[in-house]
């Protein structure tokens, strides 16, 4: 008797625009004790069917259509609010994407860890306090007894994943729904999670639902696997079927998808374009400085794709901008094409700057979101003179097509588009005055693995026709593999390892580069 | 935190002496002055009250005599009650604005709280239109009209409440309190319904609501702190609007606050009481400002260690 029975599941959203069908119809089973992965890209109605089980799809607009959803021999779709709202939370809890927002911020983490304890078992607070101390413990939060009156911004990224798991936990639940529950974080600390979720789902021998866009990300834990496109399950199997037999193509693509593979050995010819010597960059006190970026040297080579490879807070992201003179530099030098950029001002900073581009993480920030993609594009190509009012309408056009987006959304305001197309206007507009560098800070990081991989080809094939020179930064080294020449890896502001992608791969040098390579999901069943 | 309060006042200074400047000028340039009236004054006498005032002194030198006696408190003496002195009549009059501002204070937030937090709850539906709809009026309706209709309705129509005073009769407190507060009762509602909005939307009410808490634990323990941010960031212009902006209510209710003084003050060029209510709300405006945005902060985790401790 399997623990949850979903069969045939409909849920549909109803608008102003008319019904769209979300799941379309789904079965799948969750054993007790076992890991059923429903896997799929964003929009393909895999949060949406979990949700609906525990009548967290607001409704209006949502709406069941049908089906029926057994957990322990109860119709949950059957029950009244009341009565689910007891299931919730005791008998099935969540752990949700990311941990940034889902922890209240003006709660510190104790009360909110003890409230489901508190409210489903009617246990004193004192008592609760004493099991969210030892869960705390247990997740691998250190100092307990002092961080459980903290507030969730005091935590990073991955400890406040950990608290959230503890939450989930606090009242023995048997079944555990992780909606993307690693997705925001780095690949080490995703690593970490992954291992304490299926740690704890042995010890505590509880079902879990683990929904990701990511095949990789369940490849290590997985029992079963369900893919879900456009809300139905196109397949559904055992990992061993999944990774080895898959037979649908919608499987076969998101296998592709996953980054894999180093690009053949670069030619080494080419001039060096840019010359980074001992940059620094440290951040308040004189007398105890923070060292983001400390005594970082290296060059590329024109027309190089150079990869840097560090997780949140190693200072990547800060040389980048450094680069672009977008953030203080405190000491070093940057030469860019002979020229050197430290002590640039005005006019010559501005016409160094159009040379020079920027790639953002997320697509969804970094666009003005009350701009067409036509003043998006139009913007740069003026604002430089690369185009004259005459001229620019061509250009723009032109850039559409080698980012791949149809001319007819010219008119389109961001918000219009998905993630990866947003990433291409981003593109776009990076490319719009024909520079010869360009900084790509994770620029497929908050994309599904299937968008991502047609963005960084995207980008492989550009970086040719336009002849660029690229610094690729990213947490996640199967990415970098996948696009970089040579890779960087940083660690704490200092680098750490050099090389190409096989040679990091096939014999790593430091330590830190290992633990990064075992951080990379579902290695070992993919090799 | 102390560098942030210190840099606040500083920069209160020079906006103090703009507004003590522009008025002291402004008043001179109305018609008129203290000791015109009706009756012929002999001009020896009005010579003589002009010297006792300093009015015979350049303008130039009066307003640097008057910056130095503000320096130490001293707010002048009435042109108009003799004897008695500005710091005496506002401390006369501010006791009873004060109380009129804190009731008003009171049915605002009260009213406009929870008709925000209540609309907040049922977007786009009769249950947020109704109370918006209300709302809207009440914003629009200015003071002058509303407590006339209030008086008619409630005072003389029903016989219900009594007309005006304050403090003579029981219940005679409620309708200046209603109708000062009404105005910005509408703002605080529009103010915490946006807020509350904002703050339902966020990902840990969804958590929060995944532990299986029930709607209104939801709301109050999970949403209302950060919803109701904007409102207090709201309270101290509003208390020191209400405090400035009396003076309508005063004068339909016959309350002996400040706000009649400052209105009579104005027709009789009492140069220096103008001078100092107008000193004294625009210190008070900005200290309530302060006090507002401290406190906002430190309802704030993430700002909260500013104040030197995490805890």
């Amino acid at each position: 008797m399997a623990l949850l029975s979903v069969d045939d599941l409909k849920v549909s959203f109803v608008g102003r625009a008319g019904v769209t069908r979300a799941v379309d119809g789904i079965s799948f089973t969750v054993e007790k004790g076992q890991i059923t992965a429903i896997i799929g890209e964003s929009g393909s109605g895999k949060s949406v069917a979990c949700y609906s089980l525990l009548g967290l799809v607001p409704m209006p607009p949502g709406r069941i259509d049908g089906g029926r959803a057994l957990f322990e021999d109860r119709d949950l779709l059957a029950m009244s609010e009341r009565e689910l709202r007891e299931v919730r939370g005791r008998d099935i809890a969540m752990v949700f994407q990311d941990p940034m927002t889902c922890l209240n911020p003006y709660l510190r983490i104790g009360e909110q860890l003890i409230e489901p304890l508190v409210y489903h078992q009617r246990v004193s607070k004192d008592e609760a306090r004493k099991r969210a101390l030892e869960l705390l413990e247990e997740v691998g939060i250190r100092d307990p007894a002092t961080t459980i009156d903290n507030y969730p911004h005091e935590f990073s990224g991955g400890m406040r994943q950990r608290v959230m798991i503890a939450m989930a936990l606090i009242n023995e639940p048997k079944l555990l729904i992780a909606d993307e529950p690693t997705t925001a974080l780095d690949v080490t600390i995703q690593a970490q999670i992954l291992r304490l979720l299926a740690d704890l789902q042995k010890k505590h021998d509880i079902g879990v639902i683990f929904i990701s866009h990511d095949l990789a990300v369940v490849a290590d834990i997985a029992d079963q696997i369900a893919v879900m496109e456009k809300g139905r399950i196109v397949e559904h199997g055992n990992r061993q079927k999944i990774f080895h037999g898959a037979e649908h193509p919608y499987t076969r693509k998101l296998l592709a998808a996953i980054p894999a593979g180093s690009r053949p050995a670069p030619e080494a010819n080419g001039d060096v374009l840019v010359d980074v010597q001992r940059l620094r960059t440290w951040f308040g006190d004189p007398a105890a400085p923070v060292k983001a970026v400390n005594d970082v040297s290296f060059s590329a080579r024109r027309g190089e794709v150079l990869g840097l490879v560090g997780e949140s807070g190693s200072g990547k992201s800060t040389i980048g901008r450094s680069l672009l003179r977008l953030a203080p530099v405190t000491g070093g030098s940057i030469c860019f094409d002979g020229t050197e950029l430290t002590g640039l001002e005005g006019r010559a900073l501005k016409a160094m700057r159009r040379r020079m581009q920027m790639i953002f993480q997320d697509p969804f920030a970094s666009l003005n979101p009350r701009m067409t993609v036509y003043d998006t594009l139009a913007e740069p190509l003026l604002l430089h003179r690369i185009a004259n009012r005459r001229s620019v309408e061509e250009k723009v056009l032109k850039l559409m097509d080698d980012v791949g987006l149809a001319r007819a959304f010219v008119r389109k305001y961001p918000h219009e588009f998905s993630g990866g197309q947003r990433q291409r206007i981003a593109i776009g507009r990076a490319l719009a005055t024909r520079p010869d560098f360009v900084v790509a800070d994770e620029p497929v990081s908050a994309l599904d693995v299937t968008i991502q991989a047609q963005i960084l080809d995207l980008m492989l094939e550009l970086g040719k026709e336009y002849g660029l020179t690229m610094l690729f930064i990213s947490h996640d080294l199967a990415v970098v593999r996948h696009i970089a020449d040579r890779i960087i890896v940083l660690f704490r502001g200092e680098i750490v390892e050099e090389g190409t992608g096989q040679q990091l791969f096939e014999a790593p040098q430091e330590d830190y580069t290992r633990r990064l390579l075992d951080s990379i999901p579902g290695r070992g069943l993919l090799a | 935190m102390e560098r942030f309060i210190a840099l606040r006042l500083l920069q209160a200074i020079p906006v103090i002496l703009a507004v003590i400047t522009v008025t002291f000028f402004l008043v001179r340039v109305a018609p008129g002055g203290p000791f015109d009236s009706e009756k012929a004054v002999i001009p020896e006498v009005k010579a003589a009250l002009e010297r006792q005032y300093r009015l015979d002194l350049p303008l130039l030198q009066q307003y640097t005599a008057y910056l130095g006696d503000l320096a130490q408190g001293d707010l002048g003496p009435s042109f108009k009650y003799p004897g008695r002195s500005v710091n005496e009549l506002i401390a006369a009059g501010l006791p009873v604005t004060a109380e009129l501002g804190l009731y008003a204070l009171l049915v605002a937030v009260l009213i406009g709280g929870s008709a925000g937090i209540f609309a907040s709850l049922k977007p786009n539906t009769a249950q947020d239109y109704l109370p918006m709809a209300a709302a809207m009026i009440g914003i629009c309706m200015p003071t002058f009209l509303l407590g006339p209709l209030l008086v008619l309705v409630f005072g003389i129509h029903l016989e219900w409440l009594p007309v005006s005073g304050w403090g003579d009769i029981p219940g005679d407190k409620l309708l200046p309190s209603i109708t000062l507060g009404a105005a910005y009762a509408a703002y605080i509602a529009r103010l915490s319904r946006a807020g509350m909005l904002e703050v339902l939307n966020q990902d840990y009410i969804r958590t929060a609501r995944a532990k299986g808490l029930p709607e209104w634990q939801v709301v109050v323990k999970h949403a209302l702190r950060g919803g109701l941010i904007p409102v207090v960031a709201f309270l101290g212009p509003a208390f020191a609007g209400l405090l400035a902006g009396s003076f309508v209510v005063e004068t339909i209710f016959q309350i002996p606050g400040l706000g009649r003084f400052y209105v009579q003050a104005a027709f009789n060029r009492d140069y220096t009481m103008i001078l100092g209510t107008t000193v004294f709300l625009s210190t008070l405006i900005v200290l309530f400002n302060l006090a507002s945005d401290i406190l906002a902060a430190w309802l704030n985790p993430r700002l909260r260690h500013q104040f030197g401790s995490s805890r």
